[in-house]
């Protein structure tokens, strides 16, 4: 995906330069960009390894497990019929809390168990269940308590307070958690009734 | 609102050492452990960023961004997406490394503290690699037949735009 992107991107420029006249320009900015992206590194450097370490405290402490119980009701809700004590439930609660503690790294590898549990307990091994529909849309607008990446770098552009788009982020991030978990629901519903119907067809 | 946020920061600090005090388990040794684990993180994705920066900044300079941003500039407007922040609202679901160097890029134009320069943080925020997700999370299982997650995504993607642009004008004004 990002290789066709990416490609298209240089070559459009290229050209886009040389028929606007601002190919100096581009020439100027290919000769300059890894600089600038070795110092956004550098920059970030420092705020990524201490958020790194003072969510591995969190992770330690036991945290991750309470914001997994706290998760609970909010399971049932989402994933209707999975039983609370499988493996399956318990490592989306892991996957969910990781997630919001911005541990990208943990929540990966937590998301795949999920996503084998799920899959042992699916009818039809070659198409996603109802529940792994959800659980990936849930992934896909991850909702983080703490945006530190964005903040960084907000700070290294001279923000007043890097954090204050937090109540903000917060606010987007769960209103279009809602809307993809409600097209999610809506498709869910249409499927299992067209299979339905399918089954009462087969057996007359 | 940015008073309450100066405090979130210093109190999630302090709840997190706290906890772990209380946990008896050896809080410096765990930052060490886990400080240590963002050195090959950060390492492993500058060669990324010097190729996805240098890809945004010459897409920049030869003007085709321009173009773009106001060939939108009717949708966008509808959903009162700032034209600065687009770009974002395109990259978002492809490339978690790519909106970073996006975000690098829009806040040096337009300063943080500004209404596009702050959507295009929350949109950077607030949403996931899309693609990303989709492909590893199914690859895992082997399945190929995805049913509606992509459209369901990719929906609530686009409404994260929306979304962004309106809380930034809810909490900022």
């Amino acid at each position: 995906m990002l290789n066709i992107i990416w490609a298209a991107i240089m070559l459009v420029s290229v050209i886009c330069g040389i028929a606007t006249g601002r190919i100096g320009d581009v020439s100027n900015a290919a000769l300059d960009s890894g600089r600038q992206a070795v110092e956004l590194c550098i920059s970030l450097l420092g705020s990524i390894c201490f958020w790194s370490g003072i969510m591995k405290i969190a992770e330690k402490s036991g945290l991750t497990a309470i914001i997994g119980k706290l998760c609970r009701p909010l399971m049932r809700l989402l994933f209707p019929g999975l039983r609370a004590d499988s493996h399956a439930a318990g490592a989306i609660t892991m996957n969910m809390s990781a997630n919001l503690l911005g541990l990208g790294d943990a929540a990966t590898p937590l998301g795949i168990e999920a996503m084998k549990g799920l899959q042992e307990i699916n009818p039809d091994k070659s198409t996603v269940s109802s529940h792994m529909v959800t659980f990936i849309v849930m992934n896909t607008a991850s909702i983080q308590l703490l945006p530190t990446t964005i903040a960084a770098v907000r700070a290294e552009h001279g923000a007043a307070s890097p954090m204050d788009i937090l109540p903000a982020v917060l606010l987007s991030s769960v209103c279009s958690l809602a809307v993809g978990l409600a097209v999610a629901a809506l498709g869910n519903v249409s499927c299992s009734r067209r299979q339905r119907l399918k089954l009462q067809k087969q057996a007359p | 609102m940015t008073d309450i946020s100066i405090y979130i920061i210093p109190s999630v600090i302090a709840l997190f050492i706290a906890a772990g005090l209380v946990w008896r388990i050896n809080v410096f040794d765990s930052f060490i452990d886990g400080a240590k684990s963002g050195i090959p993180t950060i390492i492993s994705v500058v060669p990324t960023l010097v190729g996805l920066i240098t890809a945004v900044e010459m897409f920049k300079a030869s003007g085709a961004l321009d173009m773009i941003t106001s060939a939108l500039l009717p949708v966008t407007n509808l959903i009162g997406l700032p034209a600065e922040a687009v770009p974002m609202a395109l990259l978002r679901p492809i490339s978690g490394s790519g909106s970073i160097a996006l975000l690098n890029s829009i806040l040096g134009t337009c300063g943080p503290d500004t209404f596009a320069g702050r959507t295009a943080s929350v949109l950077c925020g607030a949403s996931e690699t899309t693609f990303y997700t989709i492909s590893v999370y199914c690859g895992a299982v082997g399945i190929k037949k995805t049913r509606h997650i992509l459209a369901a995504s990719l929906i609530s993607d686009a409404s994260s735009a929306f979304f962004s642009a309106l809380a930034v004008r809810i909490f900022f004004g």
